[in-house]
C-alpha cells in the first residue's frame, strides 16, 4: 500500500488559512489547465445565449450601444452562475458527494476553504470572462469608451468581493436548505437576470424596483462598468458610480461578515445535532 | 431458455409509471403553493426581459408584429428546453444522482418509453408555464390574440406534433448522455441554447446572417414556432418574410416530415447508444463531474 510523506510542518492560525484558501482555489485555477473542454462548454454556450438577446435588439433597432450592454450583461452571468453553482450549491454538492464530513474534520478553518472556493471560481470566471468579452466584441463589433480605468478596476473589485461574499454567505443557507438548495439554485436565475438588469439598463425599472435589486451586488457593478465604458452609459445609468462604488463596498463588508456568522451557526449545528452531512437526496 | 416477447401492455406501463414518478420528483419537493409560484415565476422573469428590453427601446409600445413575434415565439420556446433537456436529463438524475438507472435497466420496463414517460411532468409543467406567460400578455401587454380568430385545429394538431417531435429530440440527446462522462450536464442546455438562437425563437430569421440563416431552415423548431404563431395571431405572423412563402398546411407538412424524420434517426441513435452503453458498463457509471 502506498504511503504518504511524513508531515514536516504543521501550521497553524493565519498560515494554515491561507494554505487552506490555497488548496482549494488550486483545483479550480489548475482544473482548467488540465481539461480545456471549457472553452466549448463556458465560452462558446454562453455566447449563443448572449447572441440571441444581441439579435433581438438587432431586430428591433435599438442603439448599437445596446449591443455592448448585452456582451458585457452575458460576460457578467459568468459570474453569477459560478457563484450559483460554484459557491453557494458548493457545500450542498459536497455533503451529495460525501465531503463535506472531511472538510469539516480537517484542521483548515472551513471560512478559508469558502475562501479558497471564492478565490479559484473568481480566477477562472474571470478566464472565460476575458475570452468571452473578446469574442463577442469581435463578433458584434462592440465600441467601448472607457472614462477611468482605475475606477473600473475598483467598482470590478468591490464588486466581485461582494458577490463572492453574498455567494459565501448563501452556500451555507443552501446546505441547510438540503434538497430545496438545486431548485432555489434553479430559479435565481432569469429573475436574477431580470432584476439586475443584465440584458437592459437597471434605470428602465422604477426606482425602488432598481434598489431591491440592488442588494444583488451584480446589479450596482453591472451598471457602473456599463457607465464607464459606454459613451450612452452615464446618461443611461441608475446613481452615480461613486455612490454605486460606496454601496458595493458596504455590501462586500456585510455579506463578507453574514457569511461568517452563518458558517459559524452550520458549524455549531453540525455538532449539536450531529447530521448535517446526512445525505437526503 | 427461450425468451417470450414482450407483451404490448408493457409499453403503455412504461411510460406512464415512468410519468408518474417524474411528476412526483418534480413536485414534492416543497408544498404545492410554493410550487407553482416557483412554477410561474420563472417562466414570466424569462418573459419580462424580453419585455423590458422590447420597452425600453420601443418606449412602451407593445402592440407591435414584431413584440408579439418575440413574446409568443419566447413562451412556446419553454417546451423545448424542458421536454427536450427533460428527457435527457432523467439519464443524469437516475444515473448520477438517485443511482437508480441500474435498477430501472433490470426493471420489466422498456426504457425509452421509460423516458419518455418522464418527460411528460416537465411537459405539464411547461403547460403551465406558456398558460401563465400567454395569459400576462393578453392580460397586460394586449398581445393581438383573439379567441374566435385562433386556428385551434391548426394551433392542437402543431402542438402535438412538436412536443412529440422534442421528445424524439430528447431521445437521441438521451442516448448520448448515456456515453458521455463529462459536461453531460451542459449536452442539454448546448443544443437548447443552439435552436434558440437559430430556430428565431424570439427574433425573424431574417436578422441572422446570411451565412447563419441555412442552419434555421435545417432545424424543425423552427417551423414548429413559426405554426404556432400563425395559428394564434395568424396575419401578425405572415407579416415577417422568412417563412412567408409557405402556407400553413406546406409548414405542418414539413414539420410532420421532419417529426418522422427525427423519430426515426432517434430510434436507431437511443438504440446504438444503449448498445454501447451497455458494451462498456456505462449504465451504473457514476463520476460525480
Amino acid at each position: 500500500m502506498p504511503t504518504l510523506p511524513p508531515v514536516k510542518t504543521r501550521h497553524t492560525g493565519w498560515m494554515l488559512f491561507w494554505m487552506t484558501v490555497w488548496g482549494r482555489s488550486y483545483p479550480r485555477v489548475v482544473g482548467m489547465q488540465r481539461e480545456r473542454s471549457w472553452l466549448f462548454f463556458d465560452i462558446f454556450l454562453p455566447l449563443m445565449g448572449v447572441s440571441a438577446y444581441v439579435f433581438v435588439y438587432r431586430a428591433i433597432h435599438a442603439p448599437e450601444d445596446y449591443i455592448g450592454f448585452v456582451i458585457v450583461g452575458g460576460v457578467m452571468i459568468a459570474y453569477w452562475m459560478n457563484v450559483l453553482w460554484g459557491m453557494s450549491s458548493q457545500l450542498y454538492w459536497e455533503k451529495e458527494t460525501g465531503n463535506l464530513a472531511l472538510y469539516i474534520i480537517a484542521p483548515g478553518p472551513l471560512m478559508a476553504c469558502l475562501l479558497g472556493m471564492a478565490v479559484g471560481g473568481l480566477f477562472a470566471t474571470t478566464l472565460r470572462a476575458l475570452v468571452g468579452l473578446v469574442i463577442g466584441s469581435l463578433l458584434f463589433n462592440v465600441n467601448y469608451t472607457v472614462v477611468s480605468f482605475p475606477f473600473l478596476f475598483l467598482v470590478f473589485l468591490a464588486a466581485m468581493i461582494a458577490l463572492y461574499g453574498l455567494g459565501m454567505a448563501t452556500s451555507s443557507i443552501f446546505l441547510l436548505l438540503s434538497r430545496e438548495a438545486w431548485h432555489i439554485a434553479n430559479l435565481a436565475q432569469e429573475p436574477i437576470y431580470l432584476v439586475s438588469g443584465f440584458y437592459f439598463p437597471i434605470k428602465s425599472f422604477p426606482f425602488w424596483v432598481a434598489a431591491a435589486g440592488s442588494l444583488i451586488p451584480l446589479t450596482l457593478g453591472l451598471d457602473a462598468i456599463r457607465q464607464l465604458v459606454f459613451a450612452s452609459g452615464p446618461s443611461l445609468g441608475f446613481i452615480s458610480v461613486p455612490l454605486e462604488l460606496g454601496i458595493l463596498v458596504v455590501l462586500a463588508l456585510v455579506f463578507l461578515f453574514v457569511s461568517y456568522l452563518l458558517l459559524n451557526y452550520m458549524e455549531r449545528l453540525a455538532v449539536r445535532e450531529g447530521k448535517l452531512t446526512d445525505i437526503r437526496s | 431458455m427461450e425468451i417470450s416477447p414482450k407483451p404490448f401492455s408493457i409499453f403503455p406501463r412504461s411510460f406512464l409509471t415512468a410519468a408518474w414518478l417524474g411528476w412526483k420528483i418534480e413536485s414534492n419537493w416543497t408544498d404545492p403553493f410554493l410550487f407553482a409560484v416557483y412554477s410561474i415565476i420563472k417562466p414570466l422573469a424569462g418573459a419580462m426581459i424580453l419585455v423590458v428590453m422590447y420597452g425600453v427601446i420601443a418606449n412602451g409600445n407593445y402592440n407591435t408584429p414584431i413584440f408579439a413575434y418575440i413574446y409568443i415565439g419566447n413562451a412556446f420556446y419553454r417546451y423545448v428546453g424542458d421536454v427536450m433537456t427533460g428527457i435527457s436529463f432523467t439519464i443524469i438524475e437516475d444515473r448520477e444522482h438517485y443511482r437508480t438507472l441500474r435498477y430501472i435497466y433490470t426493471a420489466p420496463i422498456v426504457v425509452p418509453f421509460y423516458l419518455l414517460g418522464r418527460g411528460v411532468a416537465r411537459f405539464l409543467t411547461s403547460s403551465f408555464a406558456v398558460v401563465v406567460v400567454m395569459g400576462a400578455g393578453i392580460l397586460f401587454l394586449h398581445l393581438p390574440f383573439d379567441l374566435q380568430k385562433v386556428d385551434w385545429l391548426l394551433f392542437l394538431v402543431g402542438l402535438l406534433v412538436g412536443v412529440v417531435m422534442l421528445a424524439m429530440l430528447g431521445l437521441i440527446l438521451a442516448g448520448i448522455t448515456l456515453l458521455i462522462v463529462n459536461h453531460n450536464y451542459a449536452i442539454g442546455d448546448a443544443v437548447s441554447g443552439a435552436l434558440f438562437l437559430f430556430s428565431g425563437a424570439i427574433f425573424p430569421l431574417d436578422v441572422l446572417p446570411v451565412w447563419l440563416r441555412p442552419i434555421g431552415f435545417i432545424i424543425p423548431v423552427s417551423y414548429w414556432l413559426e405554426l404556432l404563431r400563425r395559428a394564434l395571431i395568424g396575419n401578425v405572423a405572415q407579416a415577417f418574410p422568412t417563412f412567408s412563402s409557405l402556407s400553413n398546411l406546406q409548414l405542418l407538412g414539413i414539420l410532420v416530415t421532419l417529426a418522422i424524420v427525427f423519430g426515426i434517426i432517434s430510434v436507431y441513435v437511443f438504440r446504438l447508444c444503449d448498445h454501447n452503453a451497455r458494451e462498456r458498463g456505462l449504465i451504473d457509471l457514476t463520476t460525480n463531474y
